[in-house]
């Protein structure tokens, strides 16, 4: 539905082609049905102002939309994306891009805990630091942190890949299944049955490539380390019971 | 789950209206804590040789002035009661120890929620946006502040089990998480001669620093001893007379997050809480990290 043939509700604003949302004025269960009913033809262009560090803003959006929030968000944010690019200018608090299917989530700030937890698909750019356990369990999602992550990240992480362009800390990689990790600077320690691997060409390509969708095309691919699953826990032997 | 706000104020403005900004702020973590809420304010001190406490009493037509009377004859000088809601501060013309030994002995259905010479103790079971109302935290100017909501996982849900909980003078504990070692724990704090007044798991966090503190432990240090001595979930703030502290065991599973300007320093549970505050939108933010301790104190005079 083209915007302007009806009058706007309450707290919100068409702006030359864009839908400014404020949650200041607007519930956070408006926001997200309006989200989730957009229409193959409809708006494609949303700002969302004031989520004064609510949680679940902008989940579950299933459309190829852009969103820009404009501040701190709680937890959930951007959850189970699919399609969208939802653009966080603030920090993050737990999961944010939680169980993401595809689209891309980028987040200006920080996140807390938990980044990208699940995620199936798609992309999560980090410009800052991720707390604990960014990319756990991932299962196909590709995570680029331009600063460092937290302890446990990457913690069972079946398939996708990790790019930290800082530090990562204790238990990097712990009980990982097929995931790729891979880190510029320190790493503080590994977890159970993560191993560094060597780094082939594909994996410079691979690495390159996730640099350049994050806009950090100019960083050297080369600079990172790779780690991965030394493939020793996948099914349980009693001699090996001393790994975990 | 249960939600912990603290505030520390820079700026006269913000002492002013503390008690405002932390009301706001345990009522966005209401949510977390829907059992029962807490504050400790730290405010004006008491004139030297005398002590502060913070009484409540579950009788709800309580004769506060006639306590007062009683503790004026034993102890002259003493002030009249402040009454908030279920609880009372009085300034006793007293040490600490003769105030509260008085107390025990002279009015056992009290109870003697904190002593100190700047602090005052209030908390209550039901809902945090009802404690705000009813404890007229609007109207309280302070220096700094810790609050809690509970979400009780580990035992019943009383007054008495509310946070924040003495650890002795002018200091105080909230705790959000679950320890799982403090039934042991407190068995051996008891024989230290440690009291505890509730099977609550948080209490035995606080009676654990009181015993560290009481044998020479700076607050870090005590604060640290957590990291070996108790086994479980926490994210601990502590008030003491010049400020405020924060620990995260070293798994973190619980959420702080912090939040500084010109004018305060805020932490809280989530960042909500911290949205709030006047000028939030553009203060430093950060996640304090697993197992380190931070401390805010304003400098002695």
């Amino acid at each position: 539905m083209p915007v302007g043939e009806r009058a706007a509700p309450v707290g919100e604003r068409a702006l030359g082609g864009e839908i400014e949302i404020d949650l200041s004025e607007v519930t956070l269960r408006e926001l997200n049905q309006r989200l989730h009913a957009v229409a193959d033809d409809g708006p494609r262009r949303w700002r969302v102002l004031n989520p004064g560090g609510q949680h679940a803003v902008a989940v579950g959006i299933d459309a190829p939309i852009e969103v820009t929030v404009e501040g701190h968000v709680g937890y959930y944010c951007a959850g189970m994306n699919k399609g969208a690019t939802v653009r966080i200018r603030g920090n993050c608090g737990v999961g944010v891009a939680e169980n993401i299917m595809s689209g891309a989530v980028i987040v200006e700030g920080s996140a807390s805990q938990s980044a990208a937890a699940s995620g199936r698909g798609g992309l999560v750019v980090i410009e800052g630091d991720a707390s604990a356990r960014c990319g756990i369990s991932i299962k196909g999602v590709d995570i680029v942190v331009k600063g460092s992550v937290g302890h446990m990240s990457g913690f069972m992480a079946q398939k996708g890949r990790l790019v930290v362009l800082g530090d990562a800390g204790d238990a990097l990689g712990d009980s990982l299944y097929e995931a790729r990790l891979y880190v510029r600077g320190e790493v503080a320690g590994l977890g159970a049955d993560c191993v560094e691997k060597e780094m082939l060409d594909e994996h410079r390509t691979e690495v390159a490539r996730l640099l350049e969708q994050a806009g950090a095309g100019s960083v050297d691919a080369s600079e990172f380390r790779r780690y991965g699953s030394a493939r020793r826990l996948y099914n349980f032997e009693i001699d090996q019971a001393g790994i975990y | 789950m249960c939600g912990i706000a603290g505030l520390f104020s820079k700026a006269t403005e913000v002492e002013d209206r503390l008690g405002a900004h932390v009301g706001a702020m345990l009522s966005q973590l209401a949510d977390r804590g829907p059992d029962s809420a807490g504050v400790a304010f730290y405010r004006e001190p008491a004139p030297p040789g005398s002590s502060k406490v913070s009484l409540y009493s579950p009788n709800p037509t309580e004769d506060w002035s006639a306590t007062a009377s009683e503790l004026e004859a034993a102890f002259p000088g003493s002030g009249e009661p402040e009454i908030r809601a279920s609880h009372a501060v009085i300034v006793v013309a007293a040490e600490a120890d003769e105030a509260e030994a008085w107390l025990r002995e002279r009015r056992p259905e009290l109870r003697v929620m904190s002593v100190g010479t700047r602090i005052e103790t209030f908390k209550e079971e039901g809902s945090p946006r009802a404690f705000v109302e009813q404890f007229g935290l609007a109207e309280i100017a302070a220096t700094h502040a810790l609050g809690h909501t509970r979400m009780a996982t580990e035992s019943r849900v009383t007054t008495e089990h509310s946070h924040p909980f003495s650890t002795g003078l002018d200091l105080c504990l909230v705790h959000n998480g679950s320890l799982s070692n403090h039934n042991v724990l407190r068995r051996r704090l008891r024989r230290e001669g440690i009291e505890f007044r509730t099977d609550n798991d948080s209490e035995v966090a606080a009676g654990y620093l009181m015993w560290r503190l009481r044998e020479g432990a700076s607050l870090q240090e005590a604060l640290e001893g957590c990291l070996e001595d108790l086994d479980g979930f926490y994210t601990f703030a502590v008030g003491t007379a010049d400020g405020l502290a924060v620990l995260r065991d070293p798994i973190a599973c619980k959420p702080a997050v912090m939040a500084e300007t010109e004018d305060w320093v805020a932490m809280a549970s989530e960042y909500r809480a911290i949205a709030v505050l006047p000028g939030a939108a553009d203060a430093e933010m950060w996640e304090p990290e697993p197992g380190r301790v931070y401390v805010w104190e304003r400098a002695k005079v």
